[in-house]
């Protein structure tokens, strides 16, 4: 069996999709959130050097991303260890060398791979603006402001992605998530003050 | 050497793969295989299947190994058929 027929087979057999789904956007979202009040905490923190911006932001990014590595993995982990236990119960067998016992080994990795790399991807490119300033010598001001609306428009997208997975109007989907966002920078300049 | 070309399996099987799945992934042994699949009972995690498969040829140990590897059992063969090979010398010391 070829390598993508195999893990589809495991996929299917784990019913982990679905599961995966949820991991890429609430992991995606809350990189997409980080992002947001990290970008809008130095935007009225005043005139900044861009190359600590991006350090920071970058910083932040490797944690959501090892957070997300590491927490999907011993869960998933262990959840998939006790339905295999579970399952040799109801079965009366040892189900070792079955796809089964397979996905509960490798399925813990690709959850783990999704949670991790949503929140991270995501902020790269809501901080593609600022390495783009930090090449050309771009203001950081206006950089910062891009990447803001970035953040914006994904938490938008994931909103829409949402929407029609639930199958509901995706643009009071959108709607939902953009408040989110435009409720944590209220709370953020709330703060400031 | 006679081959089989029918067998029936009582198996008992996790509720994933589900029967369809099953039954593909059975029939892709071989392009002569025709499978049908019976649910006899479904429990909490698993369910009773009859599995009845026709071909020209049918292996039961390869089938029984690609059940066995998608977790299922095979309690017992409830029925073969089978059929002498046709390029079997004929003869009265033939048994």
């Amino acid at each position: 069996m070829r390598l993508r027929d195999e893990l589809r087979l495991l996929v299917r057999i784990s019913r982990t999709a679905g599961i995966a789904r949820r991991y890429f956007v609430t992991n995606g979202f809350d990189g997409a959130l980080t992002m947001l009040g990290l970008l809008v905490g130095l935007r009225v923190a005043g005139p900044i050097d861009l190359s600590i911006a991006l350090q920071a932001c970058l910083g932040a990014a490797v944690a959501l991303m090892m957070s997300g590595l590491s927490s999907a993995y011993v869960s998933e982990s262990a959840e998939r260890r006790r339905e295999l236990r579970e399952l040799e119960q109801a079965m009366v067998t040892d189900l070792t060398g079955s796809a089964h016992a397979r996905a509960a080994v490798i399925i813990p990795w690709l959850v783990a791979a999704v949670n991790g790399m949503a929140p991270f991807l995501i902020s790269l490119t809501i901080l593609t603006p600022l390495w783009f300033a930090q090449l050309s010598s771009a203001h950081a001001t206006h950089a910062l402001d891009l990447s803001i609306g970035v953040a914006f428009v994904i938490m938008a997208l994931l909103g829409v992605f949402l929407g029609r997975v639930s199958g509901t109007w995706w643009l009071w989907s959108a709607a939902r998530t953009l408040a989110v966002g435009v409720i944590t920078v209220a709370l953020i300049l709330l703060l400031k003050l | 050497m006679a081959h089989i070309k029918r067998l029936v399996l009582d198996v008992l099987k996790p509720h994933h793969p589900n029967v369809v799945a099953l039954a593909r992934l059975i029939a892709d042994l071989d392009a002569s295989y025709h499978v049908d699949i019976t649910v006899q009972a479904v429990d909490e995690k698993t369910e009773s299947v009859v599995i009845d498969l026709t071909g020209r040829g049918v292996d039961p140990e390869a089938v029984s190994a690609t059940i066995e590897s998608l977790g299922g059992s095979v309690h017992s063969i409830d029925q073969v058929e089978a059929e002498g090979a046709a390029d079997r010398p004929a003869g009265p010391n033939n048994i």
